[in-house]
C-alpha cells in the first residue's frame, strides 16, 4: 500500500521536485513553476491525509529503510507535528501559487529555475524538521532549510538583501552549531538519537552537567532560530529585503518550525518536570517572551517600512507562542499551538498583501499607502482582516489564540500576564490602526476632490489590483483568518490534543 | 419561564447586514441605494415588533447560532430588556434613514455609499448587542459597533474629524480590549460560563474581592456608557455628521453601552450578588458625579452639538444610576430612561442638524429668533428639551419619576437630591436655547449666510425650514415623546417584565 509510505513521500515529493526543476528549466523555463506547484500541492494533500489519519488511529511511526528505532531513523506523526506539517505544506502551496507573478517581477529570468529549486529544498527542510523523530536527522533538515533560506533571501536584486542574508547566515550558523553541540552532548551520555528513546533514557541523567549543558545549547540555539527577543536581530532585515514571497513563507513557517522544535525538545525529549523543577527554564523563557511581546510591538510602531513593521510584529507574535508554552497548562499550551497556525495565516496574508502592493506600485512605505483602498480594494480588505486578526478582534483567528493564552494564564494564577497580553493587543492596534487608517482615509496625493456627493466617482478605472495568481492565495488566507476564527472548534480540539501530548506527564 | 425557539432574531440582525451589501453594490444609483436602507429599516422593525407579543407574555426567544470554540457560543436570546433596546433602535432607524437622506443630499456629503453601508452594519450590530444570549456575543457585536462607526465619525476626513475619530476608537477599542476582555476572561474562569441569566451566574464560592475586581473592570471596560472619566470620546465624536450623532451617539452606540452595563448588573452579577458585595452604591455615586459634572460642563458649551453631547453623558448616567440602586422602581426607571432618552435626544440632534442645514448655524448664541424662521424644528426642539428636563406631560418625566422613586425605596436621600439638582441644571442649559429661539429678536444676518443657506431649504410663509425629509422625522419623534407620557403602557409593560425578571429570584 502506498499510503503506508506517505510519511516519507511527503518529504520526497518536494525533494525530488527540487532536483527535477533545474532539469525542466533547461527545456522550458516556464514549466518550473508547474512542477513546483504540483509538488507542493501533493505535499499539502498528503499532509492533510496524514493529519486525519493521526486523528483516527493515533501516532504513526515510519521506519526508514525498515530499520528499527532507536537504531534506524524514525519518522513520527502525532497530534502535534501532523498539525504543524499541514500548516507548513499549506503555506508552501499557497506561496508557490503566489510566487509565479511575484518572482517574475523580482528576480532575473535566468535565475527562476534555481529559485524554485531552492524554494522546494527550503520547504523540504522545514517539513523534514517537523516529521522526523530523530534529533540528528532534525539537524540535517535544519541545515537544509537554513542554507536554502540564506539563498532565498539573497535572491532579491538589491544589495541590502545580500547583507541581510549574510547576517542571517552568520547567526543561523551559530544557532545550528549550538543545536548540534546539544545533540552531541545528549548522544554522548545516552548513546541515542531517537527522541522517544531519549525521553526514556534522560530522566535518570537529569542532574548530569552534560545534560544541563546540552539543554542550554538547545535553548539558545533554538531561540536564535525562532528569533526570540533579544536574539531576533537577524530577522527584520531578512524579512524586509527578501523577495516578497520569501518574506511571507519565512514569516509564516520558518519561525513557527523553530517554535515547534523548541516545544518538541522542551516537552517531549525533555519533560515538563525537567523544565519546571530542574532548570526552571520556563520562568526564563516567560520573562523573555513577555519582553518580546512588548518590545516587538513597540518597535513595530516605530517603523515606516511596511515589511519591516510586519517583521517586528512577528518578533512580538513569536513571543506569544513561547509565552503560551511557558505558562505550562493545557489551555495556554493550546493557545500557543493555535497561534502557530493562526499566526501563519495572519502573517502570510499580510506579507502577501505587502508583496501585492510592491508588485503593483513599488511602494514600500506606509505613508505611500494613502488612498490605496480605492486602487487595490481586495488586497486592502485582506490586509484589514488580517490586521484586525492580529489585534485580536473576536471572530478572527487572533482572538482564539489570545483567548486561550490569557485564560490559561488566569487558570495558572498568573494574573499579571493578562494586562501584558491585552496591552500588547492595544499596541498592535496602534500600528495596524495607523496603516488601516492610511489605507482608507487618507486622500491620494494629487487626487481631485470628489465633486457632487450623489454620483461618487466609484469608477473601476482607478482599480489596479494585483494579478489573480497573487490575489487568490492572499484572499484564501484572509478568508481562513475568519473561518478559523469564527468556527474554531475543530482547530481548538486538534491543538488541545497536541497540548495534552506535550504536557503528557501532567 | 417559557422558551421559544425562533430564527426571527437572527433575521432581524441579518436584514441590515444584507442591506449593507446591497447598499455598497448600488453606490452608483443613489435612489436604489436609499431604497435598500429604507426597506431594510422597515423590515427590521417589523421583525422586531413580531417578537413583542411573546415577550410581553413573559416568554423568552432563543436562537443559538454556532459555537466559536468550546465554551464560547454565538447565540441570541431575546428578553424584555433586549426587546426595549431593539424596538427603540430599529424604530428610530426608520426615522433616521429618511432624515439622513435629506441631510446628506442637501449638504452634498461625500462618500455617501460608505456612510449608508456603515450605518446599516451599525444597526445590525446594535441589535446583535440587544439580542445576545451571552457576554461573548455581546463583546463581538460591541466591537463591531466600534469598528463600523469609525468611518462614520471620520466621515469628513478633515484633520479635526480624524482626530475625533481616533480618540473615539482609542477610547472604545482600548477600554474594551484591556478592561472588558479581562473582565470576560475572569468571569469565564470564575463562573465557567458567559450565558446571561437573571440573578447572576457566579457560584457562591467566588470570593467577593474577585467579584469586585471583575465588576470594576466591566464598568471601566464599557466606555460606550460614557461614565466619567472615560466620557471624552463622546464629545470628540460630535465631528460626525448630525444623523450619525443623532442615531449612534444618542441611541445605538451609547445605549449599547448602558444596556450592556444593565445586562451585567442584572444578568451576570444579579441584584443579590451585587448587593452582597456592596458594589451598587459606589456605582450609583460615580453615576451621580457624572450626572452633575457633565451637566455643569454642558452649561458652558456654546456649540449646540457639544452641549447635547454633554447632556447625553449626563443622561446616560441616569440609566446607570437607576440600575445601581438595585430596587424595583429604579430598575424600571432605568429601562424607561434607555427608551425615552433615545426619543428625546434624537429629536434634539435632528433639530440641531436641521438648523445647520437650513442656516449653517452651530452655536447656541447664534440661535436668536430662530423659532420664527423654523417653527416646526424649534417647537420639536423645545419638546425634546422639556422631556430631557423631565417636565410632564413628556416622556422624560416618567423615567425620572421611577428612578427618584427607586432612590426612596433604597433609602438614599442624597441620590434624590442629585436628581433634583440635575433637573435644575438641565433646565439651565436647555431653557436659554428655547428662550433665544422664541423670545429674542434675530440678529441681522450676513448676506453670505443667506447665500449658503439657500440650497434645498423650504421657504414658505416667511419660514426657512430644512427639507421636509428632515423636518417630518423630527416632528414625529417629538410627538412620540409626548405620546409616551399619555400612552406609557407599551414601554411600561415591558419595563415591568424587566423589573420582575431581574428580581424574580427573590
Amino acid at each position: 500500500m502506498i499510503a503506508e509510505h506517505f510519511p516519507i513521500l511527503v518529504i520526497l515529493t518536494p525533494l525530488l521536485s527540487a532536483i527535477l526543476i533545474p532539469l525542466v528549466g533547461m527545456i522550458r523555463r516556464q514549466l518550473c513553476w508547474h512542477v513546483a506547484f504540483v509538488a507542493s500541492h501533493i505535499g499539502f494533500l498528503i499532509s492533510g491525509w496524514l493529519l486525519l489519519r493521526v486523528r483516527d488511529t493515533g501516532r504513526i511511526s515510519y521506519w526508514l529503510g525498515g530499520w528499527e528505532p532507536p537504531w534506524g531513523i524514525e519518522y513520527v506523526l502525532d497530534d502535534l507535528n501532523a498539525l504543524v506539517l499541514l500548516v507548513i505544506s499549506f503555506i508552501a502551496f499557497m506561496s508557490v501559487l503566489y510566487a509565479r507573478k511575484s518572482i517574475e517581477a523580482e528576480i532575473e529570468p535566468v535565475r527562476i529555475p534555481a529559485f524554485y529549486s531552492i524554494f522546494m529544498l527550503f520547504v523540504t527542510g522545514l517539513m523534514g524538521i517537523v516529521i522526523t523523530g530523530d534529533v540528528f536527522n532534525l539537524y540535517v533538515f535544519l541545515e537544509i532549510s537554513s542554507l536554502a533560506g540564506y539563498a532565498l533571501i539573497a535572491a532579491n536584486r538589491k544589495k541590502e538583501a545580500l547583507l541581510a542574508s549574510y547576517n542571517y547566515l552568520i547567526l543561523g550558523t551559530i544557532a545550528a552549531t549550538f543545536i548540534l553541540i546539544g545533540i552531541g552532548y545528549l548522544y554522548m551520555v545516552t548513546g541515542s538519537l531517537n527522541m522517544a528513546d531519549l525521553r526514556e533514557r534522560l530522566p535518570s541523567l537529569y542532574h548530569s552537567k552534560v545534560v544541563l549543558t546540552a539543554f542550554a545549547f538547545f535553548t539558545v540555539g533554538l531561540s536564535l532560530k525562532l528569533a526570540l527577543f533579544p536574539l531576533h536581530v537577524w530577522l527584520p532585515n531578512a524579512y524586509t529585503y527578501a523577495p516578497s514571497v520569501v518574506s511571507a513563507v519565512m514569516a509564516a513557517t520558518a519561525t513557527k518550525v523553530g517554535a515547534y522544535v523548541l516545544l518538541r525538545i522542551m516537552f517531549t525529549v525533555f519533560s515538563v518536570e525537567f523544565d519546571l523543577h530542574v532548570v526552571s527554564i520556563t520562568s526564563i523563557l516567560l520573562f523573555l517572551s513577555l519582553t518580546a511581546i512588548v518590545a516587538g510591538s513597540v518597535l513595530a510602531i516605530a517603523q515606516t517600512n511596511i515589511k519591516r513593521m510586519l517583521a517586528y510584529s512577528s518578533v512580538g507574535q513569536i513571543g506569544y507562542i513561547v509565552l503560551g508554552a511557558t505558562i505550562v497548562n493545557e489551555t495556554a499550551m493550546t493557545g500557543s499551538i493555535l497561534h502557530i497556525l493562526n499566526h501563519a495565516l495572519m502573517k502570510g496574508t499580510l506579507f502577501f498583501v505587502a508583496g501585492c502592493v510592491i508588485y503593483k506600485t513599488g511602494i514600500k512605505d506606509i505613508s505611500g499607502l494613502k488612498g490605496m483602498a480605492r486602487r487595490m480594494p481586495f488586497s486592502m480588505a485582506a490586509f484589514t482582516i488580517a490586521g484586525l486578526s492580529m489585534v485580536g478582534v473576536p471572530l478572527t483567528v487572533g482572538f482564539v489564540s489570545k483567548w486561550h493564552i490569557a485564560l490559561g494564564a488566569i487558570q495558572a494564577d498568573m494574573w499579571y500576564l493578562v494586562p501584558v497580553i491585552l496591552l500588547s493587543s492595544l499596541l498592535t492596534a496602534v500600528y495596524f490602526g495607523r496603516v488601516i487608517e492610511t489605507i482608507y482615509f487618507s486622500k491620494e496625493p494629487g487626487a481631485k476632490k470628489s465633486g457632487s456627493g450623489l454620483n461618487e466617482p466609484r469608477g473601476r478605472a482607478g482599480v489596479q489590483e494585483a494579478p489573480f495568481g497573487m490575489l487568490l492565495p492572499t484572499l484564501i488566507l484572509a478568508a481562513l483568518c475568519i473561518v478559523f476564527g469564527a468556527a474554531a472548534s475543530t482547530s481548538v480540539s486538534y491543538a488541545g490534543a497536541a497540548a495534552r501530548l506535550l504536557l503528557g506527564g501532567m | 419561564m417559557d422558551v421559544i425557539h425562533s430564527a426571527t432574531p437572527l433575521y432581524a440582525v441579518a436584514v441590515s447586514l444584507a442591506a449593507s451589501v446591497l447598499i455598497a453594490l448600488s453606490g452608483r444609483m443613489p435612489n436604489l441605494r436609499e431604497f435598500w436602507t429604507i426597506g431594510a429599516s422597515c423590515i427590521k422593525f417589523a421583525l422586531v415588533l413580531s417578537l413583542l407579543p411573546d415577550i410581553l407574555n413573559g416568554r423568552t426567544i432563543e436562537c443559538p447560532l454556532f459555537t466559536v470554540m468550546p465554551g464560547l457560543d454565538l447565540s441570541f436570546r431575546v428578553d424584555a430588556l433586549g426587546m426595549g433596546f431593539a424596538i427603540t433602535a430599529s424604530l428610530l432607524w426608520i426615522v433616521t434613514s429618511f432624515y439622513s437622506i435629506g441631510y446628506v443630499r442637501t449638504l452634498r456629503e461625500r462618500s455617501q455609499t460608505r456612510y449608508f453601508t456603515c450605518f446599516s452594519i451599525a444597526l445590525s450590530a446594535a441589535l446583535g448587542v440587544a439580542f445576545s444570549a451571552n457576554m461573548f456575543t455581546t463583546f463581538v457585536f460591541y466591537e463591531i459597533i466600534t469598528l463600523c462607526t469609525f468611518p462614520l465619525v471620520a466621515h469628513k476626513e478633515s484633520a479635526e474629524a480624524m482626530r475625533g475619530a481616533r480618540r473615539y476608537v482609542v477610547y472604545l477599542l482600548g477600554t474594551s480590549i484591556v478592561f472588558q476582555l479581562s473582565a470576560i476572561l475572569l468571569t469565564y474562569d470564575a463562573a465557567g460560563t458567559l450565558d446571561f441569566k437573571n440573578g447572576g451566574i457566579f457560584p457562591e464560592t467566588v470570593a467577593s474581592a474577585q467579584l469586585i475586581i471583575i465588576f470594576v473592570l466591566f464598568v471601566a471596560g464599557i466606555a460606550k456608557a460614557a461614565i466619567m472619566p472615560i466620557h471624552s470620546w463622546l464629545p470628540a465624536a460630535m465631528v460626525a455628521p448630525t444623523p450619525v450623532s443623532a442615531l449612534l451617539h444618542a441611541v445605538a452606540v451609547v445605549k449599547a453601552g448602558v444596556f450592556v452595563i444593565v445586562k451585567i448588573v442584572l444578568q451576570i452579577f444579579g441584584v443579590d450578588t451585587l448587593a452582597g458585595i456592596g458594589a451598587g452604591m459606589p456605582l450609583a455615586y460615580v453615576a451621580s458625579f457624572t450626572i452633575l459634572v457633565a451637566s455643569v460642563i454642558a452649561l458652558r458649551k456654546d456649540n449646540l452639538k457639544a452641549r447635547l453631547a454633554y447632556s447625553t453623558v449626563s443622561q446616560l448616567s441616569y440609566v446607570i444610576l437607576g440600575v445601581a440602586l438595585l430596587t424595583p422602581s429604579a430598575i424600571l426607571g432605568s429601562f424607561l430612561q434607555i427608551v425615552l432618552h433615545a426619543f428625546g435626544k434624537i429629536t434634539l440632534f435632528f433639530a440641531a442638524g436641521a438648523i445647520y442645514v437650513a442656516s449653517r448655524k452651530t452655536e447656541v448664541s447664534q440661535l436668536d429668533g430662530l423659532g420664527r424662521l423654523m417653527p416646526f424644528t424649534m417647537t420639536a426642539f423645545a419638546v425634546g428639551a422639556f422631556s430631557m428636563i423631565g417636565i410632564p406631560p413628556l416622556g422624560g418625566f416618567l423615567s425620572k419619576w421611577y428612578i427618584a422613586k427607586g432612590s426612596l425605596e433604597a433609602s438614599e436621600l442624597p441620590i434624590l437630591l442629585v436628581i433634583a439638582f440635575s433637573t435644575i441644571l438641565n433646565a439651565c442649559y436647555f431653557m436659554p436655547i428655547v428662550y433665544r429661539a422664541f423670545f429674542k429678536k434675530a440678529q441681522t444676518e450676513s448676506a453670505a449666510a443667506h447665500a449658503a443657506a439657500g440650497h434645498g431649504t423650504m421657504a414658505w410663509a416667511g419660514m426657512r425650514e430644512a427639507p421636509a425629509l428632515m423636518v417630518v422625522p423630527l416632528v414625529l419623534t417629538a410627538i412620540a415623546t409626548v405620546a409616551f407620557f399619555f400612552v406609557p403602557s407599551i414601554m411600561l409593560d415591558l419595563a415591568r417584565v424587566v423589573s420582575a425578571d431581574a428580581l424574580g429570584g427573590r
